[in-house]
């Protein structure tokens, strides 16, 4: 559980992404692309679900990148090296399911490039044409460019601003791609109105769609019925019937709405502890 | 003339319905002399029989009249681990205090003239850790080579794991959360089971070498098959019933209705009524509905009119129940403890629908009024909605407690196991041995929702059944 290393990948515009390398042995043996941990910083901690990027079995780390969103991801954020987190289980949620598509995309946007670059590099290696779609608002705050580019066949950069790669949302290439050519799998991970809108767009072309839901999660174990998402019709518990849904089928207003209910006591505590 | 019941000291109602302080306060040396004095000491006494891990009752309210406390705790110890965690919670209504011969013939729970032998328990659990007395554990050659892991540190886990212990057995831990107790824990609230108890007890079995891992998903980060490459001979799984059940009704999804694991856990394990200085948050309404008529839903609803007053709310939390009071299923010490709190009940109405405001936060509840009908196979009259006797009521917070399903992380992913419809792991009964060898079974993952001492009669049947496993390897 200590941190082993970390970095800050990105810290503008009132955003930051901080990579943290951790000491996790028995994680690091069994995770595979697609699941995540449940970690404490501290004792008085709240539980946070945080996807592995990567792994490292010969050291025992794992990998993961967390944005700053509220309170607990400031703490981690500010957790030194060497220091150890109270807690980490994992790994948690269904790996992807890697086989041989053909040709997929992957969709990340914001912090959710992060979340989809292990499933790049596992996609390639069961033999499939990818290409590799990331935006963000603009050229500072994108992450893991480089190492999606060296994962990927294709890569395409779009920023809001036009200050890197192409101008525009992420959703405007894939839908370009889709039109061009025949594709097997859409994978993506962002926002939850970037993730909705992906779905909005590959619909008509009737192409598998997977989306990593990031809903608010307390033990990670199906114990608690937080994470309740409805899917087709269903009340799914996304940390063990998910993470990944099939896009078309997800309720996104109900989603949205269930993480927003602790955002008052969370910009308070945030302020009472001038974090 | 016959003597009275001697009645438990409790904390004022109006006081603790503010705080997290235990409500029972227990009896005092002269009230266990004088409660253990009413036991007449039948020639064939029914209570041992109502005990789901027979404790020889009689002998030990005995040695209580002798003032023989050590020797009282070493007699409740040949059968239960845990007195003091007992003594706490064990519904002796139903069991114990059922059959003893000072109940009226007929009744479904306990005359209040039958001993309170939980209260005396509770009483002689405490002595032994105040006294830190230990058991000793057996050196057997053989079996002190071996090693067993168990998988859930619940009632079924830790009872499992210091009978092995006592036998001299290496025995690890596997624990999914970051803290031990599995419902002991999460999801009963501290005013019935203090911290300080729970924690003495887990330490006395880490005292008899019973190591913890906590933060350790079997399934998930090891598996069975693992295991027992890794050289353990032997492995127990007291998994308990993990997956709580909605009602299936529109609005279930809207924001502010918990299930009942999610509301106590983000309370009892995460201690959210100390927000901000623990940092997870929990909800505290206005007006809380709690459903459901279990334990579970008496220690929602008492959790939730703590937290209103707490927090300088008027205490507004209502218990609603398809049934009577009657057919409740929570321990009757329990209700009366929720009424004397303020929590109102409104009986025989079942919720049809939540109504969410434009920014999807529950808003009100929908219902309907039952009248009891025919019994079902429960046993119990079986709820029949009236026609045109919908009502709403507001509500900005609801608290589903109807019931919890088989914890599945670790059977999904291991499908030699074989379970029933229902999720439960399948057992021989006498054994409790599953479809894999050397992989026993005990606990709400056996019977589904049952309470702590069953869990743990059957965590005892298991770990005698390991401990022949294990010498005839
Ligand atoms: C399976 C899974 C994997 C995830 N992987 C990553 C990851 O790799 N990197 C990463 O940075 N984040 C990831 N998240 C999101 C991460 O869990 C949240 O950002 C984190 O819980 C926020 O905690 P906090 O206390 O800092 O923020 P809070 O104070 O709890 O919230 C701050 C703001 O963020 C919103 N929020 C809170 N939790 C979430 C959430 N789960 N999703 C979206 N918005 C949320 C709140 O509504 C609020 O507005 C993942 C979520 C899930 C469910
Ligand atoms: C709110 C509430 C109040 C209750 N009140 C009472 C009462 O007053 N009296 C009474 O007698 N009974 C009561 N009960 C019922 C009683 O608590 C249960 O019957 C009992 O806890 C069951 O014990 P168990 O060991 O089988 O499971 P649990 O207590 O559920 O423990 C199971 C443990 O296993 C862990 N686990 C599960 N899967 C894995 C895995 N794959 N790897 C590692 N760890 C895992 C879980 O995290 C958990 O800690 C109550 C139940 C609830 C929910
Ligand atoms: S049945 Fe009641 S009176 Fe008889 S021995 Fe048991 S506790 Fe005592
Ligand atoms: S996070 Fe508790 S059930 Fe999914």
């Amino acid at each position: 559980m200590k941190v082993l290393n970390k970095e800050v990948l990105t810290e503008n515009q009132g955003v930051r992404v901080v990579k943290l390398i951790i000491l996790a042995p028995d994680i690091a043996r069994k995770a595979k692309a697609g699941q995540f941990v449940v970690l404490m910083v501290k004792e008085e901690g709240e539980r946070i679900p945080l996807t592995i990027v990567n792994t490292d079995i010969v050291k025992g780390t794992i990998t993961i990148i967390a944005q700053e969103a509220g309170f607990t991801t400031k703490l981690l954020a500010r957790a030194a090296e060497g220091e150890s987190l109270y807690s980490i289980v994992g790994p948690l949620g269904h790996p992807t399911e890697i086989k041989k598509y053909g040709k997929v995309i992957l969709v990340g946007g914001g912090v959710g490039i992060a979340e989809i670059y292990p499933v790049a590099k596992a996609m390639k290696q069961a033999g499939n044409f990818v290409t590799a779609i990331i935006g963000s608002r603009s050229k500072e705050l994108l992450i893991l460019e480089r190492e999606l580019k060296e994962a990927c066949d294709e890569l395409i950069v779009m920023t809001d601003d036009g200050s890197y790669g192409r101008k525009g949302f992420v959703t405007e290439a894939l839908k370009e791609l889709l039109e061009k050519s025949k594709q097997d799998l859409v994978y993506a991970v962002g926002p939850i109105p970037m993730m909705k809108a992906v779905s909005m767009v590959t619909k008509p072309f009737g192409v598998h769609t997977l989306v990593s839901l990031n809903a608010l999660m307390v033990d990670g174990t199906g114990m608690c019925g937080c994470c309740r998402v409805s899917v087709g019709g269903k009340v799914k518990f996304s940390c063990v019937d998910g993470p990944e849904f099939e896009a078309s089928e997800v309720d996104w207003q109900e989603l949205q709405k269930r993480n927003s209910v602790y955002n008052e006591k969370e910009k308070h505590i945030c302020q009472l502890k001038k974090l | 003339m016959k003597k009275q019941p001697v009645s438990v000291k409790e904390q004022d109602s109006a006081i603790r319905a503010k705080s997290f302080e235990e409500v029972v306060l227990g009896f005092s040396e002269e009230n266990a002399l004088e409660e253990a004095s009413r036991c007449i000491q039948c020639k064939e006494p029914k209570c041992i029989s109502g005990c789901p891990v027979g404790i020889n009752i009689k002998g030990f309210i005995k040695k209580i009249t002798e003032k023989d406390y050590d020797g009282a705790y070493f007699t409740i110890r040949e059968k239960n681990n845990f007195p003091s965690i007992c003594g706490r919670v064990c519904p002796a209504e139903y069991q114990c205090r059922r059959v003893c011969v000072f109940t009226k013939k007929g009744e479904p729970f306990a005359s209040k003239e039958a001993i309170n032998i939980h209260f005396l328990e509770r009483f002689v659990g405490d002595h032994g850790a105040k006294k830190s007395l230990q058991v000793k554990a057996d050196n057997d050659a053989k079996l002190s080579k071996m090693k067993v892991a168990v998988v859930g540190s619940g009632p079924a886990g830790l009872c499992c794991a210091g009978e092995l212990a006592r036998r001299g057995i290496k025995v690890v831990i596997f624990e999914g959360l970051h803290k031990t107790g599995g419902v002991l824990r999460y999801g009963i609230p501290p005013f019935r089971l203090p911290r300080n108890i729970l924690d003495s007890e887990i330490n006395s079995l880490k005292k008899l070498g019973v190591e913890i891992n906590t933060n350790y998903i079997v399934g998930k980060a090891k598996t069975i098959d693992e295991l027992f490459k890794e050289g353990y001979s032997a492995i127990f799984l007291g998994l308990g019933a993990g997956i709580p059940s909605f009602m299936g009704i529109p609005g279930e999804n809207l924001c502010n209705i918990y299930s009942a694991n999610e509301f106590l856990t983000r309370v009892n394990l995460m201690s959210a009524e100390k927000f901000p200085e623990y940092h997870t948050p929990v909800t505290i309404g206005k007006h809380i509905v709690v459903i459901g008529g279990g334990n579970t839903a008496m220690d929602a609803a008492r959790v939730a009119i703590r937290l209103q007053n707490m927090n300088g709310i008027k205490p507004d939390t209502t218990i609603v129940y398809r049934r009577t009071e009657v057919e409740m299923p929570a321990r009757r010490l329990e209700i009366e403890h929720a009424k004397e709190e303020g929590v109102k009940f409104d009986l025989l109405v079942k919720p049809e629908e939540f109504v969410g405001d434009e920014k999807g936060f529950v808003k009100k509840m929908r219902a309907s009024r039952c009248k009891l009908g025919e019994p079902d196979a429960s046993g119990r009259r079986r709820p029949e909605v009236i026609p045109n006797s919908s009502f709403e009521v507001d509500c900005d917070e609801a608290v589903v407690a109807i019931g919890l399903g088989a914890n599945k992380i670790l059977t999904s992913v291991t499908p030699e196991l074989t379970t029933d419809k229902y999720g439960d792991v399948t057992v021989n009964p006498e054994t409790m041995a599953t479809s894999i060898k050397g992989v026993f079974a005990g606990g709400d993952i056996v019977g589904g929702e049952g309470t702590v001492i069953e869990a743990m009669g059957m965590a005892k049947r298991a770990s005698v059944a390991i401990v022949d496993y294990l010498l005839k390897l």
